[in-house]
Formats: C-alpha cells, sequence, structure tokens
C-alpha cells in the first residue's frame, strides 16, 4: 500500500559515514588556510581596562588581531544582545575578549599570549535569586536591568486566568513545592567548527556545522555587515547539535578574520572551548501553589518561574515566552496564575537544547502532580486523568485544543506499567 | 625537535613529521588527509579518534607521533576492502545505528579491533569493548546489536588480521 512506510532504508549519509569519507566542517582544509584562536576572559566580571595587541600582531606569522573596536557591528543572537568580543564589562568566564589568525596552531597560541589585556575583577553573581535583589552586581553594568524587560518595561511574564485567591478559598488543601533543573551541556561529540573563505565571486563562504543555515545567515550578515548576496553558508552535516548549534559559537569570529585577511579561516573549538564557553539548557527555579480538592479538581494553580539566562539574552526569552504557555499543565484548571523572570547572571548565555523551556517545566509540574495526589490520598493517575484536557478545551492562554489525546495516553502508559485502572476511568474518553 | 618517522597506515608506507606535541590524530588527519578519525576531545576521553595501532584499539590522540617507528595503523578508511564493506560497517547501516556519526569511525575500529580478539562475544562483552566511545546521540543498543550482528556473521565472513593489515 505504501512504498516507504513500514519499510526500513538506509540513512542517506549512511555510506559515507562508516566509510569515513563524509566531511565534517573541522575536515575541510583549504591551501594557505589561517587558525584562529580567541583570547577569553579569565573572569566572571571584570572591566575591560584596556587591551594592547600591538605584540601579538608584530609576531611573524600572525596575520590578524581583532578586539571589539575593530568590528563594526559587534551583537548577534536570536534576541542580539551577544558580542562577538567583549566591549567593555565581561559578562561571564570564558567570554570572548580578542581573536587571532595566524598561519598554525602555535603561532596563534604564542599571539594570544602576548596580547595584554588589564582588568578590573568585580564582583559577580551565580544565583537568579541573589542577582534580582537590590544592591547585587549588575551583569548589565546598569542598575535594574538582572532581568529582561518584557514590552520594554515590565519584569514579568504574566498570564492571568481567573481568580486564583478564589480557587485557593475553594480548594480543600494547599499544596506548595519548589522545583529547580541545572544547567545541562549538549556535549555534541564535533567540537563547533568554521571554515571561511572568499570566493571567486567574492563573496564570503562560512562551512559551519549551525543548525539553523538561514537563520545564522541572516544573524551574521548584520555582523559582517554584507548583503545577503554577498554571504553564502554552507552546512547541514553536523556531528551533534541538540539544539546548540542553533548559538553561533565559530561562525562570527571565522568570517570575520577571513573578511580582514582575505584568507581562508579556520576556527574550532577546544573540548575545554566547547564546555566552557557555548550556551547550555540554562537552570530554571519553579514555585507551585496548587489548591486542590479532596475530590480531585484542581482549584487554582499560582506559579512563579525564575529562569537564569546566563550573561546574554540568547534563546532565553524564547524559553521563558514557551515555558509560560506551558508550565500550568495539561490539566483544566479554572484559576491560573503564572509570573515568569528571564534573570541575568554571570555565567555562559543559555541556548536552546531539545525540548527547551517545555521539558523542564514538565519535570516541575509532574512533581508537582504528584504532591497534589499524595496530599488528598488519590492515586497519582486518577488525579492526571480527572483534570485533563479534553477535546474542544482552551488551554490557559485561551487557544482552542484539537487532537487532544491527554486521557488515552495516561490510560496506556498504565497499561505499559501493568496498572490496572478502576472501570471507570479506564473508559474514560478525550472526546 | 622534529624528525621523520615510517610507518605503515591501511597497508602503506608513511613518511611524517613527528614533533612531541603532535598526535597520531594531528598526523592522520593534517599531514595524511585522512579526516575519516574524528577529534572529539582530544583527552583520549571520547573514543572518537579510536584506531587500530600494532593489532589492538587505542585513542589516537593519546599516541605520540615519535613513537610510531615501526608500528602498523588501520583508520577507518582501511576496513573496506576493494570496494567492499567490512561486515561491521554493513551492520551498522542496516541497524541504522550511527545518526549524526561523529562516533561512527571510533566505535567502528574499536569493535573491529575486538571482533579480531573475540570471534563470538557475547553482549556484554561487546558493551565492554565499546566501552571506551561515548556516542551523545545515544545509539548504544543499536551498536552493540550490530556489532553482535556482525559477530555472528550475518553480515559475512570477519576478515582477518592479515586481511586488514593489522
Amino acid at each position: 500500500m505504501f512504498k516507504n512506510v513500514g519499510k526500513p532504508i538506509p540513512k542517506y549519509d549512511a555510506m559515507g559515514i562508516v566509510t569515513g569519507s563524509l566531511k565534517y566542517a573541522g575536515d575541510y582544509a583549504m591551501p594557505g588556510m589561517l587558525t584562529a584562536k580567541v583570547l577569553r576572559s579569565p573572569y566572571h566580571r571584570a572591566r575591560i581596562l584596556s587591551i594592547n595587541t600591538a605584540e601579538a600582531e608584530a609576531l611573524p606569522g600572525v596575520e590578524a588581531v581583532l578586539t571589539a573596536r575593530d568590528i563594526a557591528h559587534n551583537t548577534f543572537g536570536f534576541v542580539p544582545d551577544n558580542q562577538v568580543l567583549a566591549d567593555g564589562l565581561i559578562h561571564y568566564k570564558g567570554q570572548s575578549v580578542a581573536a587571532v589568525a595566524a598561519v598554525d596552531k602555535p603561532t596563534a597560541l604564542l599571539a594570544l599570549s602576548k596580547i595584554k589585556v588589564e582588568y578590573e575583577e568585580l564582583p559577580y553573581v551565580y544565583d537568579p535569586r541573589e542577582a534580582l535583589k537590590e544592591g547585587a552586581p549588575q551583569v548589565w553594568g546598569e542598575a535594574g536591568l538582572n532581568h529582561w524587560l518584557f514590552n520594554g518595561k515590565t519584569a514579568t511574564r504574566e498570564i492571568r486566568k481567573g481568580d486564583v485567591e478564589k480557587g485557593f478559598a475553594e480548594a480543600d488543601v494547599i499544596v506548595e513545592g519548589e522545583y529547580m533543573t541545572p544547567n545541562q551541556e549538549h556535549a555534541f561529540i564535533e567540537p563547533s567548527a568554521t571554515l571561511a573563505w572568499m570566493d571567486e565571486a567574492g563573496r564570503l563562504v562560512i562551512r559551519g556545522k549551525t543548525q539553523g543555515l538561514f537563520f545564522t545567515q541572516n544573524d551574521l550578515a548584520n555582523v559582517f555587515q554584507l548583503p545577503l548576496s554577498r554571504l553564502k553558508f554552507v552546512g547541514g552535516t553536523i556531528g551533534g547539535g541538540f539544539g546548540g548549534m542553533n548559538s553561533v559559537s565559530t561562525d562570527h569570529i571565522a568570517g570575520l578574520l577571513c573578511l580582514k585577511t582575505g584568507k581562508p579561516v579556520r576556527f574550532q573549538f577546544t573540548r575545554e572551548e566547547e564546555m566552557a564557553c557555548s550556551t547550555t539548557r540554562s537552570p530554571w527555579i519553579f514555585r507551585f501553589k496548587d489548591g486542590v480538592k479532596k475530590d480531585g479538581t484542581i482549584t487554582a494553580r499560582q506559579i512563579e518561574v525564575i529562569h537564569d539566562g546566563g550573561g546574554f539574552t540568547e534563546l532565553g526569552l524564547y524559553a521563558v515566552e514557551k515555558n509560560a504557555n506551558f508550565i500550568a499543565g495539561a490539566l483544566k484548571v479554572e484559576h491560573v496564575s503564572v509570573t515568569s523572570r528571564l534573570v541575568y547572571t554571570n555565567k555562559a548565555p543559555g541556548g536552546s537544547m531539545r525540548g527547551f523551556g517545555v521539558n523542564v517545566g514538565q519535570f516541575a509540574d509532574q512533581l508537582q502532580l504528584d504532591k497534589d495526589a499524595a496530599a488528598i490520598g488519590m492515586d497519582p493517575v486518577e488525579l492526571r486523568i480527572r483534570n485533563a484536557f479534553r477535546e474542544g478545551d482552551a488551554n490557559h492562554v485561551g487557544n482552542p485544543l484539537v487532537a487532544v489525546s491527554a486521557i488515552e495516553t495516561l490510560q496506556g502508559v498504565s497499561e505499559m506499567a501493568g496498572k490496572t485502572l478502576p472501570p471507570e476511568l479506564a473508559q474514560m474518553k478525550s472526546k | 625537535m622534529s624528525q621523520i618517522v615510517h610507518f605503515t597506515v591501511n597497508g602503506r608506507e608513511a613518511e611524517i613529521i613527528a614533533r612531541p606535541e603532535l598526535s597520531l590524530l594531528d598526523v592522520l588527519r593534517d599531514q595524511l588527509g585522512l579526516t575519516g578519525t574524528k577529534c572529539g576531545c582530544n583527552h583520549g576521553d571520547c573514543g572518537s579518534c579510536t584506531v587500530i595501532l600494532d593489532g589492538r584499539a587505542v585513542k589516537s590522540c593519546l599516541v605520540m607521533s615519535p613513537s610510531l617507528e615501526g608500528k602498523r595503523v588501520v583508520t577507518v578508511e582501511g576496513l573496506a576492502r576493494n570496494g567492499v564493506l567490512h561486515p561491521l560497517q554493513k551492520a551498522f547501516i542496516e541497524y541504522g545505528a550511527p545518526q549524526c556519526g561523529y562516533c561512527t569511525p571510533g566505535m567502528l575500529m574499536a569493535a573491529a579491533a575486538f571482533l579480531l580478539h573475540n570471534g563470538a562475544p557475547t553482549k556484554e562483552e561487546v558493551i565492554d569493548a565499546l566501552s571506551g566511545n561515548l556516542c551523545r546521540c545515544g545509539g548504544y543498543e543499536k551498536y552493540s546489536e550490530a556489532v553482535l550482528a556482525a559477530a555472528r556473521g550475518d553480515f559475512g565472513p570477519i576478515p582477518k588480521g592479515s586481511e586488514l593489515n593489522v
């Protein structure tokens, strides 16, 4: 009946993978290619007082040295506030401060050691709750900006439905819980790598490992100050990304060094750089307060969310918006209040990673539901089925839901777990 | 301190410039153009640079180039013979084991070295043999099932060491 469905087909690039002939970005080399290396901040937070690159530039074999002042458009990212090279204030340890292109790796590394940076080391903040307190070190250097300003005005992203105080008054028990998730590094096995060169038509070509070819091309056209007609991105073969390659690690610096020298430039992260300086799945703190009736009805959910976005916005804002929409769960609850903050700390910025914003929220939501069930002595599956969204329900931000299957999923999971549901629950349907 | 060193790669004589700071991995990729061997960590932790050195699987990033004189090295490029894939390569494709594929050359070489010494492994032995190779896509189960299938002969006879230039 089907040509392909139900039939195994070999992966399209499997032959190249198993013979070692498939090339990843870092496998490409070109004649006359330069090696790029980056000098990184040894401090979590510091003010750059001066940078002297004269000695590095005079070193034989060094073709270019870049600092922030050499870059016409120094910002990039999903929310373009990340800096190609640090401009004044260091936001996190490992932040790029200066970049070098040299004839080989030893020369590039030697050049880094010749760059003289004078820092004023400053107190830093690591815990997002501390960052929100008065007198905390200011990641952006200005008071009151340790959090994203939604609509340019407010510190919180708020979702309000009904009246939670009314819901709490209707409840038999109030159940509170706090849940935290840590940083997680993507740790793809292929470190970030870019080969940049000028092609025969005068275009800058970036062969990299971005997961978002066109997004990165558009983002970096600003950094390079090039029209898209003069900027070509080549990619698609990625030795693991898991969301991490939605953020730029090496493309921008390789491209700028190529533009400055006119020569091919290869920039590859070491594993240390990958672990210390690339984006992560950033930490979250969730505080739940649920109103629950003895019959299992969840009358109200009040949720406070803090997302520790690290030193720059990157994809943190996207994560907070997405999380705010999902955090109250796939549950019918009449009174809902979600209050979310995106907080800056002196850590590497938060990027995307496999369901970012959503699965961390589900983790907290599901633990809280177990706590709710325990508080009223109800089976945790029963509590979920009784409160589950059904076909045509509106979610917590008012969107009608179609093809809902929460109840059927819970029934299926119960069966797989060898759990027998009472007939009333076993026969419930979403439609 | 550079020196010229001679060794064999995939049955061919190679003459390379060895320096204490250059590893076998550096030499393979940068001097011999054999980029099938991957660098994941350069610390001997991830296994993506695994090659066969004198019959044993080694992390090539930990082998110093001056020590290579007279050695015999087999890389992923040397697994297929006369255009015919090694049974492990066939099994990896058939089982859909590689995802992003970056760890695959290392997995193949660890498995190939293992099968030279153990013709009828148990699953536990296969898992143990691949335990030095990280796969972040999570392909461990399919990799070990594929190695077991190849060891069973599902994809043809396993070549002897001499046939692989080991």
